[in-house]
């Protein structure tokens, strides 16, 4: 006799025991705390915070925490968190030329005005295993001069002064901010969805579309403009405030790629830009970001789209790693009643190719 | 720490007013598209979010929900899902269908006949019927704007020239009410004919692809076809071994590793009432022969 | 001048308040003709029907931008009370109005000056909310489409009272066209695009 199978509801609560278990592991070894993910996980507390849209670390710290080290599902976690808080307007355009720079390198030119700063880097690291790093490992303190009051411009403004880079697009004066998570995209999307998508789109996805893109996949002749890493002051203007008022102050990383120039007839050749901008320090993240971008402007710049990275609807409907995640993983639910029908079409058209091409006497011998 | 705190069926008034806003125009254009904000749930996109996004909205305290997935209640993911609701809206929770006023489904249509104080609702991964032909939105999009599906009558007149049949099982796709081509969600094409003149409102939620759309009541649903190829809904040709009907979709469960398999009822609640009414099958597993399933099998 | 504080009140409990209405009005739509009732009781500014405040605390905020008919657009109650129990932006161009709250039908402008979608997006159309004397006496109109099992029946005084045959102009342009919701105290009843008028009696 057969009994239909039972029990789902207990089976996913044992489930969900155990990888609470899994989770904490041996308890014999300490538990992790959020500073200690906060301090010493920073850069994975960034990624999250970025592709998670929500500048939090604690939060970020216990999604990470929570996922166990998952950082795609860490990910999930901010989002559906996030998408639960109400809103309440856009922040002013947060000045990156006024950043209190950490790290700060320009490619373009040997020596540019506030110099260039490597600040705390993998770069120039040898990539050796340090066996010292396992236990009781104490840093010595970092060298420190007094912070510098010179300015440091933006290169890729440097450039615009002479007219050599196409001017920044300025928003109109009051024009509002597109916001995907609150209108449904619609192709073709103008630039400033196009970079909230970048922005929150994949880390993995965007480093191999802007490869691509140096590859010859709609190559776009890049030069580092500057990437610069550092702490920008947030502002909000409330509408019955009449004036801007601080919220704090955050980690960015903003990368301005100088690309291939334009030009025509009747318009003087310059260099063209590409944008990358992140919560924290994620330089390969806003690097990408950038080569993407810019790849993504092929349309704006009358130029041939016919690389992957240049195609915006390809681009942006598979960036987001928590929707790309959620339908790939989905293939793990029950398929068994569509598995079901596509099993008994098959049957039948094997039984009729196979009717169709038994041999000549067989098909006698049946009549 | 921004403790978190939900609001009655999770979703804040903001994210319901622009959900039952695309609901209404939805109903008002039916088989249409209409794109939305999709949130992100606290499930995955792929399991349900646009379903549950269109529940949520809609669901009311005197509600009485069902959640179903492959036309059974116990499945996994159904039971997540119902629990959810329990969880975030303590509305009330039945697995009979006629005692349902909002049915959530992935995957199936109830056998039972839908009446007109229900809604049902699909969960639906890729709500563009012409996607798999045409992969760019801007292109379905115009396609549908001039009602030109005639590229979809190519594909399926390929298979036939291919195969001798329109070779698509499930996710088959229907025009309603005279105009929009529309996915009916992964169901097996079995379930299409439930969707034309049903009582009850249909509503499908696409949250990874951000799209709403519905079937009013009442509605005509028809299956694409050809003249000299009708459209055929598939079962296979035995009655359910546990409650012996004769009419509805069958799970095929592989008993042993000799090719023993027996064939039993997708819809829980249907085949669990029949059986409460004194339908009795076989009930053991009967022995799967080749010969046999080809001799029955339509 | 009246005070915020002296405004109608909105919904007392919004969230169940507005599901229920939310439902009322999806059956309205799924079932042209039917006359549904609106339940939650909240306060309305004066020209505005009970039933009208309840939609416009449903549906109404921040994304849709609403247009008025004179009579609602001169009292500065209804400005005031939709402004602060909706935050929904007054526009005067009606051709980018997400819903029209029409008070006095005999002033209905033509219907082509609302949004009627395009033929990618017919969605982005304006729904019209228009206020009428009741929805349970005077002529009658046999209704068909999709929602409806056959025929209804609906019997309304209705301004203007050429509606209907101006509602035609939704049967040459579907799927782009208008929806329109009446309303008479807390009863409503929807006419969508795909309704269509059969016969009419007196």
């Amino acid at each position: 006799m057969y009994v239909a199978v039972k029990g789902g509801e207990r089976a996913i609560e044992n489930a969900h025991r155990l990888l609470a278990s899994a989770r904490r592991g041996d308890q014999s070894v300490p538990e992790i705390s959020l500073d200690q993910i906060s301090e010493q996980l920073g850069l994975a507390v960034d990624r999250v915070m970025s592709e998670g849209s929500l500048y939090d670390r604690e939060l970020a710290a216990l999604a990470i925490k929570q996922a166990r080290g998952d950082l795609i599902e860490a990910i999930f976690l901010v989002r559906a968190f996030r998408a639960t808080l109400p809103r309440f307007g856009a922040s002013e355009p947060v000045e990156t030329g006024a950043m209190r720079v950490q790290r700060r390198v320009s490619s373009t030119f040997k020596d540019i005005p506030g110099g260039q700063i490597l600040g705390p880097t993998f770069d120039y690291t040898h990539r050796l295993l340090d066996p010292s790093l396992a236990e009781g490992f104490v840093p010595e303190a970092p060298a420190t001069a007094e912070a510098s009051t010179a300015p440091t411009p933006r290169v890729t403004d440097i450039l615009g002064r002479d007219g050599l880079i196409e001017s920044s697009p300025q928003a109109e004066e009051g024009a509002s901010v597109g916001d995907l998570t609150r209108e449904p995209l619609n192709f073709p999307a103008d630039r400033d969805l196009r970079l909230q998508n970048l922005a929150r789109g994949d880390e993995g996805f965007l480093l191999a579309m802007g490869y691509s893109t140096q590859r010859g996949y709609g190559r776009n002749h890049p030069f580092a403009g500057e990437i610069r890493f550092g702490e920008v002051e947030v502002e909000f203007s409330a509408e019955d405030v009449g004036f801007a008022v601080p919220l704090g102050s955050i980690e960015l990383t903003e990368c301005q790629m100088v690309n291939q120039f334009k030009g025509s007839a009747t318009e003087a050749p310059c260099f063209t830009r590409g944008y990358g901008l992140a919560f924290g320090q994620s330089e390969r993240k806003t690097m990408s970001m950038a080569l993407v971008d810019r790849a993504l402007r092929a349309r704006e710049l009358g130029e041939e789209a016919l690389a992957p990275a240049q195609d915006e609807e390809f681009v942006m409907s598979h960036s987001d790693n928590v929707q790309a995640t959620g339908f790939v993983e989905h293939l793990k639910l029950p398929h068994y009643v569509d598995f079901q029908s596509e099993l008994g079409l098959l049957r039948k058209l094997r039984r009729e190719f196979t009717d169709a091409n038994a041999p000549d006497a067989m098909k006698e011998a049946a009549e | 720490m921004n403790a978190p705190a939900y609001n009655f069926a999770y979703l804040d008034e903001q994210t319901k007013r622009m959900i039952r806003r695309a609901i209404l125009k939805a109903i008002a254009i039916p088989g249409y598209q209409v794109p939305f904000a999709s949130r992100e749930m606290p499930m995955p996109y792929g399991w349900g979010t646009g379903g549950v996004q269109v529940t949520a909205a809609i669901l009311g305290p005197q509600d009485v929900l069902k959640v179903i997935d492959q036309g059974s209640d116990d499945t996994t993911n159904a039971i997540s899902i119902r629990k959810f609701f329990a969880k975030t809206a303590g509305v009330a929770t039945t697995t009979a269908t006629e005692d349902a006023t909002v049915i959530q489904t992935r995957h199936r249509i109830p056998e039972t006949s839908l009446h007109a104080n229900q809604v049902l609702v699909y969960q639906v991964p890729i709500p563009e019927p012409l996607r798999f032909l045409e992969p760019r939105e801007t292109e379905t999009r115009r396609m549908h704007a001039l009602a030109e599906y005639g590229l979809m009558h190519v594909k399926l007149y390929e298979d036939i020239a291919r195969f001798g049949h329109i070779a698509t099982a499930y996710a088959y796709p229907v025009k309603v009410n005279a105009r929009y081509v529309m996915d009916p969600s992964p169901t097996p094409k079995f379930d299409n004919p439930k969707m034309d003149n049903c009582p009850a409102l249909q509503l499908f939620g696409a949250g990874r692809e951000k799209r709403i759309y519905a079937i009013p009541p009442y509605t005509q649903v028809v299956s694409l076809d050809f003249e000299d190829h009708p459209f055929e809904p598939y079962r296979f040709n035995a009655p359910c071994a546990l409650c012996a009907a004769e009419n509805s979709y069958l799970d095929e469960i592989v008993t042993d590793d000799k090719g023993g398999r027996m064939f039993v009822c997708s819809d829980t609640d249907y085949c669990e009432g029949r059986q409460a009414a004194g339908h009795h099958g076989s009930l053991s597993a009967a022995p799967y022969k080749d010969k046999a399933q080809e001799a029955s099998n339509g | 001048m009246t005070t915020i504080a002296e405004l109608p009140p909105g919904f007392a409990d919004k969230v169940l308040s507005a599901q229920s209405t939310f439902r009322s009005v999806m059956d309205a739509m799924a079932r042209p003709g039917s006359v549904q009732r609106i339940v939650p009781t909240s306060g309305a500014p004066q020209t505005m029907m009970r039933g009208t405040a309840a939609i416009a605390l449903t549906l109404f905020d921040h994304d849709t931008p609403l247009w008025l008919d004179a009579r609602m657009s001169e009292s500065t109650d209804v400005m005031k009370w939709l402004k602060f129990h909706t935050g929904a932006p007054v526009v005067q161009d009606s051709s980018i109005a997400s819903f029209a709250l029409i008070s006095d039908g005999g002033e209905l402008p033509s219907l082509e000056r609302f949004a009627l979608g395009t033929s990618e997006y017919p969605d982005r159309s304006t729904t019209l909310i228009l206020q009428v004397e009741n929805l349970d006496s005077g002529r009658s109109f046999e209704l068909r489409g999709p929602g409806i099992d056959g025929v209804a029946t609906l019997q309304a005084s209705i301004k203007p009272f050429d509606l209907f045959e101006r509602l035609r102009v939704n049967e040459t342009l579907f799927p782009r066209g208008v929806d329109v919701v009446l309303v008479a105290d807390d009863a409503v009843v929807a006419i969508p695009r795909t309704t269509r008028v059969v016969s009419k009696g007196s």
